[in-house]
Formats: C-alpha cells, structure tokens, sequence
C-alpha cells in the first residue's frame, strides 16, 4: 500500500516567523471576526426585541467577560482591517521585496495596537 | 520544463478546475474593500456611544443613513466570513466533509445576515 503524502500544513516542523505568525493571525482572527459577526447580528437581535432584551445584552457585553472577548474581537478586527490592507497591497503585486514584507509586517502589528488602544482609549472617555 | 495541466482552451476560457475561475477569490476581495470604510464606520459610531443604551441604538439605527450602512455592513461582512471560512474548510478538512462544512458556513451565514438585516429593519421602522 503506498504511503499516504504528507499534507499541509506541517506545523511541527516550521520554526515560526514574522510573516508565517501574521498569515496564520490573519486566519485566526478572521475565525473570531466570524464569531464576531454572528455576536453583531445578535446584538442588532436583542435591540429590535426591547429595552430589556438589550439591557441583559448589553450586561452580559460590559461584564468582565463580555468586555475581555470584546477587547479581543476589536484588537482581530483591527490587525485582520489592516493586515486585508497589506494583502490587497500585494495583489497590487507591489511590495514583495523581503524587506518590504517584513516592514509592512511591523508597520500592520503596530497600526493594529494603536487602533485597538485608541477605540478602547476613545469609547471609555 | 512546463507541466500542462489544464488544455489549452481551459486556460484561455480561464475558469480552472473548478469551474468558476477566479470568481471566490475576486469576490472575496470585493468585500474586504467595501468592509474597509463600513468597519471604520461601526468602530467610530460604537466608541462615540452611539449604542450605549437602547433609546441611542434605536434612534441612531432609524437615521436611514445608519440603516443603509448597517444592512450593507451585515451583508458583505456575512458573505465575506461566509468565503473565507470556507477557503479554512478547504484548506484543514482534507476528507468529504470539507463539502459539508462549506454547507453548513454558507447556510450559518446566510441566516446570520438575514437574523441581522431583519433587526436593523425592525429598528428603522420602530416596530
């Protein structure tokens, strides 16, 4: 019986970088984006319901829980807005020198925190 | 050396083996452009407190305006979780029921965006 072929992706054996951890961060935080999604939809739900059905949403979102998964669904939200920009950059075919990819890399990591920070900075004030 | 893999009129019709060309891919990147500005959009409203309590959330989501940006936001951020879910199907389920979990994401996500479009109507309308 022939040995089946390996297949992809063989994680254990592929010493992580910056560019292999934010294409699998763009995956990753499209999943949660996903679940995101299907959170926005209920929300819009519970508001159409009443005043009451949205108040126990809005408990559950601005509890110590709610607020943590939230932080987390903006933080994918902003890293996934800006690294989509850096891809449709390169369906551009524009930026593929290595240094260039590594910039962008760093420059997306940064924007994201910066935007995370400073929606959580600007929707507490 | 070049492998021919598709015939020569496939690749000049350019739909690949599949059938539909390029159409995921391309729509895929439709959608993120236009969830570009409706994200900033959301993420603006919500942290100026647009939703902070249901009287805001209701008055804020009756301004047509609003409406119209919320049910364009639900429908292309619905169909493009819906084709980039399915591209992780595709790409992690390596037996048959990869077909199936890109059945079950179209449909979830299908009824995601019609739960969600339904509210918003709903709202706009003060019902």
């Amino acid at each position: 019986m022939p040995r089946p072929r390996p297949k992809s992706p063989n994680m254990q054996n592929y010493r992580p970088q910056l560019t292999s951890v934010l294409s699998f961060g763009h995956r990753l935080s499209g999943v949660a984006l996903s679940l995101g999604a299907f959170g926005l939809a209920g929300w819009l739900a519970a508001g159409a319901s009443g005043p009451e059905a949205f108040g126990a949403a809005q408990a559950l979102l601005l509890s110590t829980f709610g607020r943590a998964v939230l932080f987390l669904i903006t933080l994918a939200l902003f890293y996934h807005l800006c690294n989509g920009i850096r891809h449709l950059v390169w369906d551009n075919v524009r930026g593929f020198e290595l240094r260039e990819i590594y910039l962008g890399g760093w420059a997306v990591v940064g924007a994201s925190l910066i935007l995370t920070l400073a929606f959580w900075a600007w929707g507490l004030a | 050396m070049t492998t021919r893999t598709i015939s020569s009129f496939a690749r000049a019709r350019g739909l690949g083996a599949a059938g539909h060309g390029t159409s995921h891919w391309w729509a895929l990147r439709v959608s993120a452009v236009a969830l570009v500005p409706l994200v900033l959009w959301l993420a603006v409203a919500l942290a100026g407190g647009a939703a902070a309590d249901h009287a805001r959330l209701t008055s804020w989501l009756a301004a047509p305006l609003n409406s119209v940006l919320m049910i364009l936001l639900l429908a292309a951020g619905f169909h493009h979780t819906a084709l980039g879910l399915q591209v992780i199907a595709e790409d992690y389920i390596h037996s048959g029921a990869r077909f199936a979990a890109a059945g079950v994401i179209q449909l979830a996500c299908i009824a995601g965006a019609a739960a969600g479009i339904v509210a918003v109507l709903r709202i706009a309308s003060g019902a």
